[in-house]
Order: C-alpha cells, then sequence, then structure tokens
C-alpha cells in the first residue's frame, strides 16, 4: 500500500520584546539563574499581570505578514497545570480567542508553489526551567524564562512530507525575522518546533489518529524525527496495529521518537478566561499604524528580485532568506553598478562560504558590501580576470583590505596591453613547434593547451579574452 | 477609643492631641483584648515610628487628612517587611518585598500601621473561624462569631482597637462582619480600589474597602484608597469622586429601592422589623421608597460557589511549597511534596472550595457549571440595572440574622453560605455597596445594607451620612469588659 505522510506544525516562537509579557522584567538570555524574574514572575501572593503592548504589536505584525484575519476582541485564560517551573500554577495564553486567525504562508518547495494555511497564532507566556541535577543532585527551578512572551504558530496540517514541512519551517524562521518580532536563535529556544504526524493509505480523505513530537529545535531534527515517525506509524499500521494518540520525545542521539504520555495521562488544563486580564480590544487605527510599519515580506522581496535582477528563484531564495543578506546584495549591485547575476554568484557563492566556513554572521563578515562591489568593478573594467578576482577575495577576506590596494600590493593587475600579450604568445609558440603544427594541421583543440601556456606565463595575469584573439590570429597566420 | 475616624482627623488637625498619643491609645486598648484575637500581627515599635513621623509633619505643616491617624490592615494585603499570613498555615511566615498598593497609598497619607488582622483563610468564610490563627471574637458577644471574612478587622473598630481598618469583600466580607459588629463598611464598585498587592481568592469579584464606625470616616479612607492603577488591569481609569466633600446633602427626591425578595423565607423577623424602621427613617428624611425586583438574585448562591471557588481553585495553585510559603518536611518526591505540602498548609474550608473549583472547571463540567454561571451572573446584574432605572439606591438587609454562636455552623457549610445570600448579588454585579448600623437585636447589632449603581460610592456614602446625622447606632459600643 502507498502511504501518505501528514502533518501540521506548531512553533513557538519567543517574541524579542525587551519585558516580558506580563511584568517589566528583562527577557534577555543568559543571565544567572532567577536574576530577571521579579515578583509577579515568581508568582508571590497578591501580584497582577499587566499586558506588555510590543507583544501585541509584534503578534499583529506577525498576522498581517500572513495575511490572517486580526481578531479586534481577543481573551488570555489560564491553562492550570502543577511544575516547579509554572510558578503560578497555570500558564497564561489565548485559548478559544486568539488574536491571529486564519493565516497562510506560501512556500516554494523545488519550483513548485504550496500554500500551507496558519490555524491560528495566540500570546502566551514561556515557563521557567527546570534544572535537572542542578543543586547537590537536586532539580533546581530557574525562572528567568519565565513570562518572556512567545507566539504560538499553528499550522494547518496541510504539510505531506518532512521535506515540506522543514520548508514551511524555514520560511517562518525566515519571516519572524524580517518582521524583526524573534531572533529565531534555536539552540537558545527562541524558536522552537513541535510536530503532529500521521500517515493514512493514499487516496484517503481521513485524517490517521496522529501523534505529537516534542522536542525537535532544529531544522535537522525536524526532517529526521518526522521521517522516523511516519516509518514507524506505517510499520505499525502494515503489522496490523494502530496508533495511539500520545506525545512522543524524539531522542536525537537515538535517531528515534519515544512515548512521552498517552491522551488518557494528558492534563486537564481546566482552560477559564483569566479574570486579571479583561479582553483585549485592538483598535482599527492599532492595527492600521502596525500594517503601516510593515517591512517587505520574504515573498515578495524573492519576487522582486527574481523580476528585477533577473534571478533564478533558486538564488532569490537564497538571497532573500534574511534581510541582512538581501539587503547586502542590493548593496553591492547598487554601489557598482554591477551585473545582478554577477553579484548573485559572488554573494551567493564566496560570500557565504567564506561565512560558513568561518562561522560568521554576516554583520561581521570581514568583506563589507562597499569592498565586493569594488572588487566586482575591478572584474568589470578588466583589470582583474574573474580567476584572479579570487585570489583578490581571499586576500580582502584575510587583510580586510579593499580590493584596489590588494590588487596593487600583489600587481595582480591585468595585462592588457596587446604588445605584452603579443610577445608572451610569440614566446610560447616559439617554445612549442610541435603543437603549432597540430593546430595549423587542422588539430583545433591543442588550442586550450596554448591558453593554458600564455596564462601560466602571464601568472594568470593576461586578459582571457585578448589572449584567445592574439592566439587565434598569430596561429593562424 | 470611641471617637469616630472623622473627630481623629479633626482633633489631630487642631492640635488636641498627637498621633503618639492616638497610637499608644491604640496599642494599649489591643494590648487589653486580645481575648477578642482580632490582630494576627501589631506591629508597635514601627507604627509608633510612623506616628511620631507624623506628628514632625504636621509640625512642618503637613496636612493630608489621614496623617498620623492610626488603622489596621487586614492581613491580606501585602507590607513589605511585616508578614503576610492571609489566615492560613501556607503563608503563616510569608514576608511580601513589596506593599499593596492599598498599603502604599494609605502610607502616603501619613496613615499609621498598627499591625495586620485576623481573617478567615484566604479570605473563605462568614465567620472568621477559618483563620490559621483561631477565631475572633465579637465584641458585642465573645461567645458570637464576628462575621468575616474581614472579622478581625471589624472587630477592632467596634472594640475602639482602631479607628478604622481595611477589609476585602468578594461575597460579602467586608459588609456581614460590619454589620455583625456594629460599624460601617464599604464594598466599592468592582476596579475602584486597585487589587494590586491584595492576595487573591476570587479575581473578578474581590474588592478592597474601608471598614469603621461611619460613613464620614470611610469616606476618609476610600479617598485614599480609590483611583486607577497601572499594575492592575482591571482597577478603572475613571477620576476618584470627592467622597468627603460629597457627604452634604439632602435626600429629598432620593428614590430608595425596596428589594421584594429581600423580606422572605430565611429573613430573621426581628430583623425584618429593624430594616423596615431603617427605611421608615430614610421616607422621613425626605426619600420615596420604591417597589423593586431582583428576580435572579435567588440564583445568586450557587452562582457564586460555582464562580468564586473556580477561580479561587486557580489562584491559589502558587502554593505549592517550591518557592515560598509553608512545605510539607517529610515527602518521596515531587507529586508527594505537592500532595502533603497543600494537604497540610490549607484548611478545610480552603480545600472545599478548591475541590468544588476544579471540578467546576473540569472537562465535561465547565459548560454545565462555570459557563452557566456565568451566564446566570450577567441575569443577576441585568437585574440590578432594571431596577436601578427605577431608584437611585436599594435598601436591605445586609444578613439575615445577626452573629451567631461560635461553632454553630462550623459543621454546616451551605447554612453557613446562606448568611450571604443579600450580599453575594452585589458582588457579581460588580456594584457598590455599604453596611450601616441600623438598630439592635437582642443587644446584637443589626446591620442595613444600600447598594448603589456602579461608581456610585459617593451617593452611598451621602445617604448613609445623612442616616447617620440623624441616628446613633453608628454611636453604641460593645459592653467590653
Amino acid at each position: 500500500m502507498e502511504w501518505e505522510t501528514v502533518i501540521g506544525l506548531e512553533v513557538h516562537a519567543q517574541l524579542s520584546t525587551r519585558s516580558k509579557i506580563f511584568s517589566g522584567a528583562p527577557t534577555a538570555y543568559g543571565a544567572p539563574p532567577n536574576q530577571q524574574a521579579n515578583e509577579i514572575d515568581i508568582a508571590l501572593p497578591g501580584v497582577l499581570p499587566v499586558l506588555n503592548r510590543e507583544a501585541v504589536r509584534m503578534a499583529v505584525r506577525f498576522g498581517l505578514a500572513v495575511e490572517a484575519a486580526i481578531n479586534h476582541r481577543s481573551v488570555f485564560a489560564r491553562k492550570n497545570y502543577f511544575y516547579p517551573d509554572l510558578p503560578k500554577g497555570y500558564q497564561i495564553s489565548q485559548y478559544e480567542l486568539p488574536i491571529v486567525q486564519n493565516g497562510r504562508l506560501q512556500l516554494d518547495l523545488d519550483g513548485e508553489v504550496c500554500v500551507i494555511g496558519i490555524t491560528r497564532a495566540h500570546l502566551e507566556e514561556d515557563a521557567g526551567k527546570s534544572l535537572h541535577d542542578a543543586v547537590d543532585g537536586m532539580t533546581g527551578v530557574d525562572l528567568n524564562r519565565a513570562g518572556t512572551p512567545l507566539l504560538e504558530i499553528v499550522s494547518e496540517p496541510d504539510m505531506r512530507s518532512a521535506a515540506q514541512a522543514v520548508t514551511y519551517l524555514k520560511a517562518l524562521h525566515t519571516l519572524v525575522r524580517y518582521l524583526e518580532i524573534c531572533d529565531g536563535n534555536m539552540q537558545e529556544g527562541s524558536f522552537r518546533c513541535d510536530a503532529n504526524v500521521s500517515v493514512r493509505p493514499r487516496g484517503e480523505a481521513r485524517f490517521g489518529t496522529r501523534t505529537e513530537l516534542k522536542n525537535i529545535n532544529s531544522f535537522r531534527f525536524v526532517e529526521r524525527a518526522i521521517e522516523y515517525e511516519a516509518r514507524r506509524q506505517i510499520a505499525v499500521l502494515e503489522g496490523g496495529g494502530s496508533i495511539r494518540q500520545e506525545t512522543r520525545l524524539y531522542d536525537a542521539d537515538r535517531d528515534e521518537t519515544r512515548s512521552m504520555r498517552s491522551k488518557e495521562e494528558a492534563n486537564d488544563y481546566r482552560y477559564f478566561p483569566d479574570p486579571d486580564l479583561p479582553p483585549l480590544i485592538l483598535t482599527p487605527d492599532f492595527v492600521a499604524a502596525v500594517q503601516a510599519d510593515m517591512p517587505e515580506l520574504p515573498s515578495a522581496k524573492r519576487e522582486r528580485f527574481c523580476a528585477d535582477y533577473g534571478l533564478s528563484r533558486y538564488d532569490a531564495t537564497l538571497l532573500t532568506a534574511t534581510r541582512e543578506l538581501a539587503a547586502y546584495y542590493e548593496s553591492v549591485v547598487a554601489d557598482g553598478a554591477l551585473d545582478p547575476k554577477l553579484v548573485a554568484n559572488w554573494v551567493a557563492g564566496e560570500l557565504l562560504a567564506h561565512l560558513n566556513s568561518a562561522g560568521l554572521e554576516l554583520a561581521a563578515s570581514r568583506v563589507s558590501a562597499s569592498h565586493l562591489a569594488g572588487l566586482l568593478r575591478r572584474i568589470r573594467d578588466n583589470t582583474i580576470s574573474g580567476k584572479i578576482a579570487k585570489e583578490v577575495f581571499e586576500a580582502m577576506w584575510t587583510e580586510g583590505a579593499d580590493a584596489d590596494s590588494v590588487i596593487a600590493a600583489r600587481g595582480l593587475t591585468q595585462i592588457t596591453d596587446d604588445s605584452a600579450i603579443e610577445s608572451i604568445v610569440d614566446e610560447v609558440m616559439a617554445a612549442h613547434p610541435k603543437q603549432v603544427a597540430q593546430y595549423r594541421s587542422g588539430e583545433e583543440k591543442v588550442f586550450g593547451f596554448f591558453v593554458g601556456q600564455v596564462m601560466k606565463a602571464s601568472r594568470g595575469k593576461a586578459n582571457p579574452a585578448k589572449v584567445n584573439d592574439i592566439l587565434k590570429r598569430k596561429l593562424s597566420a | 477609643m470611641s471617637e469616630t475616624l472623622a473627630e481623629l482627623v479633626r482633633g489631630l488637625a487642631a492640635g488636641r492631641f498627637s498621633s503618639v498619643e492616638l497610637v499608644d491609645a491604640c496599642l494599649a486598648a489591643i494590648g487589653r483584648h486580645r481575648d477578642l484575637n482580632a490582630f494576627i500581627t501589631v506591629d508597635a515599635g514601627a507604627a509608633r515610628a510612623a506616628a511620631a513621623d507624623a506628628d514632625r509633619l504636621r509640625a512642618g505643616g503637613g496636612q493630608a487628612p489621614l496623617l498620623g491617624v492610626p488603622f489596621a490592615h487586614k492581613d491580606i494585603f501585602c507590607t513589605a517587611g511585616v508578614r503576610t499570613t492571609c489566615g492560613s498555615r501556607m503563608l503563616a511566615d510569608f514576608v511580601a518585598p513589596y506593599d499593596a498598593t492599598v498599603v502604599e497609598k494609605l502610607r502616603a497619607q501619613g496613615a499609621v500601621m498598627l499591625g495586620k488582622t485576623n481573617m478567615d483563610e484566604f479570605a473563605m468564610g462568614s465567620s472568621n473561624e477559618t483563620s490559621h490563627f483561631g477565631a475572633v471574637r465579637n465584641p458585642w458577644d465573645p461567645a458570637r462569631v464576628p462575621g468575616g471574612s474581614s472579622g478581625g478587622s471589624a472587630a477592632a473598630v467596634a472594640a475602639g482597637l482602631v479607628p478604622a481598618a481595611t477589609g476585602t469583600d468578594t461575597g460579602g466580607s467586608i459588609r456581614q462582619p460590619a454589620a455583625f459588629c456594629g460599624i460601617t463598611g464599604l464594598k466599592p464598585s468592582y476596579g475602584r480600589v486597585s487589587r494590586y498587592g491584595m492576595i487573591a481568592f476570587a479575581s473578578s469579584l474581590d474588592q478592597a474597602g474601608p471598614m469603621a464606625r461611619s460613613a464620614e470616616d470611610c469616606a476618609y479612607l476610600l479617598a485614599a484608597m480609590a483611583g486607577f492603577d497601572e499594575r492592575d488591569s482591571t482597577s478603572h481609569a475613571r477620576p476618584v469622586d470627592d467622597y468627603v466633600g460629597g457627604l452634604a446633602g439632602d435626600l429629598k427626591g432620593l428614590r430608595v429601592g425596596v428589594v421584594r425578595e429581600h423580606f422572605g423565607a430565611g429573613l430573621d423577623a426581628a430583623i425584618g422589623a429593624a430594616t423596615h424602621a431603617a427605611l421608615a427613617e430614610l421616607e422621613r428624611l425626605g426619600a420615596t421608597l420604591v417597589d423593586v425586583s431582583l428576580p435572579n438574585s435567588a440564583m445568586s448562591l450557587p452562582c457564586y460557589y460555582v464562580l468564586a471557588p473556580a477561580e479561587a481553585s486557580s489562584n491559589l495553585a502558587r502554593y505549592d511549597g517550591v518557592r515560598y510559603g509553608y512545605r510539607a518536611r517529610d515527602y518521596r518526591d515531587l507529586e508527594d511534596m505537592y500532595k502533603k505540602t497543600r494537604g497540610q498548609g490549607f484548611g478545610a474550608e480552603v480545600k472545599r472550595r478548591i475541590m468544588v473549583g476544579t471540578y467546576a472547571l473540569s472537562a465535561g463540567y465547565y459548560d454545565a457549571y462555570y459557563l452557566k454561571a456565568l451566564k446566570l451572573r450577567r441575569l443577576v446584574a441585568d437585574d440590578f440595572a432594571r431596577a436601578f432605572a427605577h431608584c437611585d439606591v436599594i435598601a436591605g438587609p445586609t444578613a439575615p440574622t445577626t452573629a451567631f454562636a461560635l461553632g454553630a455552623k462550623s459543621d454546616d457549610p451551605v447554612s453557613m453560605y446562606m448568611n450571604d445570600i443579600y450580599t453575594i448579588p452585589v458582588n457579581l454585579a460588580g456594584l457598590p455597596a455599604l453596611s450601616m448600623p441600623a438598630g439592635f437585636v437582642e443587644g446584637l447589632p443589626v446591620g442595613l445594607q444600600l447598594t448603589g449603581s456602579y461608581m456610585d460610592e459617593a451617593r452611598l456614602l451621602r445617604v448613609a451620612h445623612r442616616y447617620q446625622q440623624a441616628t446613633d447606632w453608628h454611636r453604641r459600643l460593645p459592653p467590653l469588659s
């Protein structure tokens, strides 16, 4: 039987507000335990939550970016359960009436465009962290994270492969960083993902029983966990078994999922509207002000890069992955009035390769946009060849210098003077009479040999086009 | 001390006595009447120091009305550096690092806090018998309860230990003890006084308010307590009326609603008679009595006993032994720690309400209980809205009986709950209401409840003040040994 995998993702994006969603304590990551938790975060008696306006703005910004309905009235509810890192004994979250509903995100997967529905996005507070074996074999509780604003983004079960799920996740990751509402740092847990996975015979309209996968906090793990889980479910079903609705934990070391708790063991969260927080009412003016402040979104930028710069969808997607990279690219193109495709090749090629191997963010690049533009201008005006340019780039990266000083210091200026090239060609022809005879007797494939010899003799500096012309003329003489 | 707070305000301003003298007199009275058990904590040292500061400020020209006036806080308001127990073993040693907004505001006015008064555990009770620190005795009859949950505040004021105290009212916890102890107590409109730093019982119903001898006293206190607080999202932005300045005026043209359903079964006949006498007095003072109906108020009790426990079950989840408060000594694992801590830290009534509330919110019961109760709440509020189309205030009994004997209802929670039948609808509707002394039955005080429309505290206080100018029930003092 042929099986189809059905996937829906729940993403928790930490909103990059300065203070917490219901208190004035700072949200910065990495402070010593419990240094960033005030009386509200640790739920002392009598304290009350006050909603952070900035978190609301960010949620609306997201909702508008995914073409969703912004609910002018949304309600905070309490999700009740006991756990040491949940100080109040309940999490404040939006339940029945979320701030954002019915959105969509367009994906481009191997040239195929598809739309993934976003059921809802709601505001809630993060819990603290339990640090097991932290203090003399006991569990410690760090409440620095408690109260950090989260936007939980729930997709429709619209994805049909692990690869598609990862593409969606990456698009979402790109989007929240474009919107500057989340730093997207998956190691620090700013962008976390749970996956709902089920399988069904292809052609079946009903969904199979799903399992929820937790703890899949990298793009690679998402893909592997979903693939593993789909295989597991298919094996169970083909073996005559049935799938239990349950929560499963992904173990990256063993590359497998394990049962955490079944539906029967699930908590009854006893949701009810939080009486400490009146319904959140958004005025049309507030939403309009957020709309007016929207940046160009990744999808729009990608389309524009294809249309304006004649880039392939692949290059356009790559270059618009972050706002910073796209801005870098556009700045190089504009700075040098350069061929957009040439710039794309250099940015997507040399630059990203160097950044990746050095493990650097774009902001820390040792070759600035204006330096790269300077280098590409020297290719365009034939000062150097493309091949020499790579050598120059290498030096620019190492020394942090601009292209012209590297070229001057190393004497890499291209030889474009006809008489200089002619004399090198003459020397090479004189040294290889046998090959000259071969060429003249019709074996034109030795032409490449001569080009190589001339370039070698000029240490790569001879202008290749001129070498071609002069060689052709002299060999045919 | 038999003077009203207003008299002390005038006496201090006129220099007839100092704040230090007042505070010493109060501390002495508190010492003499320890048997009432009205206080959980007395902070004599800080009170004397604050009184000395107040006297210095006044000598330097300080004129805030409450400057140097002694009072007490119900032990539900967090006070930085002074323990806040909420009447519970769970918080028996809890010291907050912050002041409740109400505490901050009264301190800013220069009022001098003498200590923290006894109360039903987590404000859950109508007799003050659920306190971990023991029952409070009614100054009018030490064998009787003072009412609850603000029983310590009511007893302390009635016995003259302090001229005034703060209280909180979720279903009648200011008004019923005020009635039982023969003092005046006001529950403001929901949102009029900040709840920040006031330990939550049922967040959508809780309000802080003043308890004192007279309506005039309450006006002074409420003026200091009320107002918008950016730390409480449910507090109201509307400016605070001039309660003291608004006291003057007669009752001509005032339409007083008399609720048909208030005089049915369950009301003690003598209380009914006292209530009618008080209504007649209002009429004599110029008011017109109007017949009104609150048909859904009979459903208030079941509605309240779903909503309040539901909210409480969640509000009290934070007392888990993890970060502060009581923690059981021996436990096997996390779950065992939770169970033992909460099993030992909470008293029976609190546990009963947590269980009821947890049940009402559970999957499969939410619609039948919680949602249904929310709809009833709306009906109860609509009743009041309709009634206020025909009257300006509603007057009736505060409680169906006078103070009952200690232990009389301890084993019968439903009979205890019935005590709040007249007060609970007001909380459900979020309206202001006060209870003032309106006679005696067999030597025990009877309270008259005045309910107003939303944010109409000034009118309530004016009506009560006029009544108190014409009567002396609020001047009567208990026969203390």
